[in-house]
């Protein structure tokens, strides 16, 4: 399905660590199946042709990696970086969370990523490997004799059905074209949602969160969650670490991280593609995405480095409180 | 633990008509940390502070609770209490139970249940106090005055008087503002430039007065005592200092048919030009919009009768940087725009005028020299009309005038009524109003001469339609005493628009942080204690930029203004505010959410060497708040993701504290 392979990239890499403009690379390992992929710090050639994987399955956002990993590196680090991530990556740099001299990014092209759900929805457990020819998927499972082939279409995940941008914000080389911003409907589940009266809105959600096992994984993957302490493991802030007591609990801990990242969430998906439980946090985050798009005009957090923020600027022409509830009330 | 003191209030009946004080006092006893508990009738006189400071004593207090009113009226009395018994004044809490309380409850039920509550998150929050101790900061002493008419000016002249040095930043070319522009002043009659030129001069002359004309204020940081203003002096083309003011250049330029602003354009000035013959500076300045030379490169003639060379083409906009310890606004007013007023025909003839045009029209230095002459074909008026609440006191008209009353039309409308009346007998004069509003020293006996002495006709009621045909402006309208209809043939009709703050003041309150109201005039501190100061301490009101006045007024509260001034500039150190923010620098990611925000330029960042867990050392970036120059806002602790930024006297626990107080 990707247009890039992964020797293409070893390639690229090994040339860069040759010729010692990197000392290490920020990629993909093996993890225990095809589709259980991990980003690892490869520092030679050899280690790079071991256990670098690129697939399908490619989905994580190496960004947030390099608020530890620039600073750990002797060197350069090299960083594969996808359009949705290059997003991330500017808005790190805008909250000064790494050095951008540490860094060297390398812009790859992305079909979409696909999402392991909904390969298991179609072929089921027990899943032992999985290839890829061109716009097919193999499956091959336990219970099956024969490998089953799937469309790759059929199973991407979510924020690549909703593609915002083929364009790659901050690099300093491209595999491939630029690309472009792109129309997409990501909006229509909020609007969705909006539509919903306020009980039906909160049976929602309360369906979704109360999944939630607070296992942190949402937030230890969000690129705009990179406090030096999260308020959550501060026990000064006396709402550290709780594991949800009661269903308010749950839902508080969601809504006030959707706070902390309004205005600094670029809508990657991170939350919802590593969220064990299938909730689908990215929501929370697109609504006020909108919100602010309706309120200030179009922005789209890290377009580009140093932006001020509509929620953290000024200006004269910003709407008056009141106005929200004007607008609400016309809507009603 | 602290050893938390309750004082309940009675405030009279203020308190206690509503409140059970008792049942207040008794039910705070229970609350942790409380060890004493009381009710008074007037906490805050000589007997009630007594009574705290007797408590601390008496109970080695080290926390203090006092239920009454508003924080804003006795928060720093009873700090002062508490200072007295030895204590720290930042362990003192107010709950407001008065205004929050007993003024908006009617039955002592819910007003007392809620008393109880405001007191439980009050003593919830003080036993998370710790001492305070505030900071100095030096003062600079220099004071800006924004806008340079009779309340600059005056202003001005009364802060030099006292000797702190003044600078007056004027957006025209020259000071003097809407009165230049006057013909007589009511009620005495004495020519404006008379009284108010030798003003100007004064403030030309003061070696303490520095005049920063054409020029605007463009950013204003720092803090009362400390501010950092930008000017910009807009280029002029005329080299300040060399210009003489001769005139010569003026004589000769050759774009001679630009509208005369100072004449409201009822005539034409050149394109280099000096507005008026008093002007300060007296010195010529270039309109860069008219100058053939510095649109398309061609004339010069200007540069070449120049004979002190002061004309200077490639001047650039000048920005200058200045330190300030107080700046007052005294951006005065503008009659409102008539254009929407179509009832009135005002831009369909050129004899529909406004007030100041006809101040204007009758001032000697004026389009017309002095002589009252239909601005149409230049012939004497025999029949005049004043419209008088023209914009002003219309609740029906909010989308082209005002609600509130302009306050000086009256008295301008009666002079002018009058003096026409006097210089020329065979006019008649009609004066359409609403009321005839003379609340002044010598006003009503002003008015009543205007209609006794010299017979202007006045007529309760409203005109309700102006209409041009031929040389005659056909007016309708009522006579509401007679109830029946009027209709006028007029020569000229006058209309008393309704004034309006000066388009600058919004964006200067912007940058100010000061306070306006819905119609754009700057709000007081409080409207009778405190009318000349701004709620943003440093900076103070002068003139109409705080509500329509009429010079005398003006004049007072100018110099009420500088006395304010005065009494800050004196001072060599101002004690600050303990209640500012610090950033816990061992959880500070140095994002910049905290600087973006902060409406001061409080915040900086710097680099810092950690220590890790695992002995490793880590340069990380880090907020730093600069406690004078933060003004305890709390913005940056909101918007601070990991909560590392914090209010002192307002920190996170202690409002969580005080909302699980109240939701318990």
């Amino acid at each position: 399905m990707q247009k890039i392979t992964r020797e293409q990239l070893i390639e690229k890499a090994s040339a860069l660590l040759s010729n010692s403009t990197v000392s290490c690379v920020l990629g993909w390992g093996m993890g225990e199946f095809d589709y259980d992929v991990t980003p690892t710090t490869f520092n030679s050639v050899e280690e790079l042709e071991k256990g670098f994987v690129f697939s399908d399955f490619c989905g994580a956002n190496f960004s947030k990696y390099l608020v530890k990993k620039a600073a750990a590196c002797e060197g350069k680090i090299l960083v594969f970086l996808k359009p949705c991530d290059t997003y991330s990556f500017n808005q790190l740099l805008t909250e000064h969370r790494f050095d951008r001299e540490k860094v060297y990014v390398v812009g790859i092209p992305c079909e979409g990523m696909a999402d392991i759900n909904k390969v298991k929805a179609i072929c089921g457990e027990g899943i032992l490997s999985i290839g890829s020819k061109g716009d097919k998927m193999t499956v091959t499972t336990l219970y099956d004799d024969e490998p089953v082939s799937i469309d790759a279409k059929e199973v991407l995940a979510e924020r690549c059905l909703n593609c915002k941008s083929k364009k790659h914000v901050a690099f300093d080389e491209l595999l491939g074209d630029e690309g472009d911003v792109i129309e997409s409907n990501r909006f229509d589940e909020v609007a969705r949602l909006e539509a919903m009266t306020p009980d039906e809105r909160f049976a929602f959600w309360q369906n979704e969160l109360s999944r939630c096992i607070r296992c942190n994984a949402c937030r230890d993957a969000c690129p705009a969650c990179t406090c030096e302490k999260c308020v959550f493991d501060n026990p000064n802030s006396g709402v550290e670490n709780k594991s949800p007591a009661n269903s308010f609990e749950e839902k508080l801990f969601h809504i006030i991280r959707a706070y902390h990242v309004a205005g600094r969430c670029t809508d990657c998906g991170e939350c919802s593609r590593v969220c064990p439980q299938n909730i689908p946090l990215h929501l929370l985050n697109r609504k006020f995405i909108k919100d602010i798009n309706e309120f200030y005009g179009e922005y789209q957090a890290g377009a580009e480095e140093g932006q001020r923020a509509p929620l953290v600027d000024y200006t004269t022409e910003d709407l008056e409180p009141g106005e929200v509830f004007d607008r609400r009330d016309s809507d009603a | 633990m602290q050893r938390v003191g309750v004082f309940v209030c009675w405030c009279g009946s203020n308190i206690a008509g509503t409140v059970d004080v008792k049942a207040v006092a008794e039910a705070l006893k229970s609350e942790p940390g409380v060890v004493f508990s009381t009710d008074y009738q007037y906490m805050c006189s000589q007997a009630g502070q007594d009574m705290i400071k007797n408590a601390v004593k008496e109970h080695n207090l080290t926390g203090i609770v006092v239920c009454s009113c508003s924080p804003r009226m006795h928060e720093a009395t009873f700090r002062k209490t508490a200072a007295a018994a030895g204590l720290n004044p930042y362990m003192v809490e107010i709950a407001n139970i008065r205004e929050q309380c007993s003024w908006v409850h009617k039955d002592m039920l819910s007003g007392t249940e809620k008393a109880i509550i405001l007191g439980k998150a009050a003593v919830a929050k003080v036993n998370l106090n710790a001492p305070l101790t505030p900071g100095e900061s030096p003062v600079t002493k220099r004071a800006l005055v924004i806008g340079g008419g009779i309340a600059g000016i005056q202003t001005a002249l009364d802060i030099a008087d006292a000797g702190f040095p003044v600078d007056i930043v004027e957006k025209k070319p020259t000071i003097g503002g809407k009165m230049a522009q006057l013909d007589k002043t009511f009620p005495t009659l004495d020519c404006a430039a008379c009284i108010l030129t030798p003003k100007m001069v004064d403030v030309a002359q003061n070696d303490k007065i520095r005049i920063f004309s054409y020029s605007e204020v463009t950013d204003v940081q720092g803090f009362v005592g400390n501010f950092d203003v930008t000017i910009k002096k807009n280029a002029r083309y005329v080299k300040e200092d060399i210009c003489t003011g001769c005139g010569a250049c003026v004589d000769k330029c050759p774009m001679k048919r630009i509208p005369n602003e100072f004449n409201l354009g009822m005539d034409n000035r050149p394109a280099i030009y000096i507005p008026f013959a008093q002007a300060v500076p007296k010195v010529a300045t270039i309109d860069p919009n008219a100058c053939n030379m510095l649109k398309n490169g061609k004339c010069g003639l200007c540069a070449k009768v120049c004979t002190a060379g002061a004309i200077d083409y490639t001047q650039k906009d000048e920005y200058i940087e200045e330190k300030y310890g107080a700046i007052v606004v005294a951006t005065g007013f503008n009659p409102i725009s008539m254009d929407k007023f179509d009832e009135f025909a005002y831009s369909q003839s050129k004899d529909v005028i406004t007030s100041l045009e006809f101040e204007r029209l009758t001032n000697a230095a004026g389009p017309s020299a002095g002589k009252l002459l239909r601005p149409s074909d230049g012939e004497h008026p025999h029949t005049i009309v004043f419209v008088q609440c023209v914009g002003s006191r219309c609740e029906s008209c909010a989308e082209k005038g005002k609600e509130y009353c302009s306050k000086i039309c009256c008295m301008y409308t009666a002079k002018h009524a009058m003096l026409t009346r006097d210089k020329y007998p065979d006019t008649e004069v009609y004066v359409f109003y609403i009321d005839v509003r003379t609340p002044g020293k010598n006003f009503d006996e002003f008015y009543r001469r205007a209609v006794e002495e010299y017979g202007v006709k006045y007529v309760k009621g409203m005109v309700g339609k102006i209409t041009p045909e031929g040389k005659k402006l056909k007016v309708q309208a009522s006579d509401l005493l007679a109830n029946k209809q009027l209709h006028i043939d007029a020569d000229l009709v006058v209309l008393a628009a309704a004034i309006e703050p000066d388009k600058s003041a919004r964006p200067l309150a912007t940058m100010l942080t000061a306070s306006m109201d819905t119609n754009d005039f700057f709000t007081e501190a409080h409207p009778k204690l405190r009318p000349v100061e701004s709620p943003t301490a440093g900076v103070f009101l002068s003139g109409a930029c705080q509500g329509p006045k009429d010079i005398p007024e003006t004049v007072s509260q100018a110099g009420a203004a500088a006395s304010k001034v005065i009494g800050l500039l004196a001072k060599d150190k101002l004690t600050g505010n303990p209640c500012v923010a610090g950033s816990n620098e061992l959880i500070c990611n140095g994002c910049s959410s905290c600087a973006n925000v902060c409406p001061y330029g409080a915040i900086s960042y710097e680099d810092k060497e950690f220590r890790m867990p695992d002995r490793t050392t880590k340069v990380r970036r880090i907020a730093v708040v600069n406690p004078a120059v933060c003004q305890g806002c709390g913005a940056c602790t909101v918007t601070c993701p990991s909560g590392a930024m914090d209010l002192k006297g307002f920190a996170n626990l202690q409002i969580m504290a005080e909302v699980d107080a109240i939701c318990k």
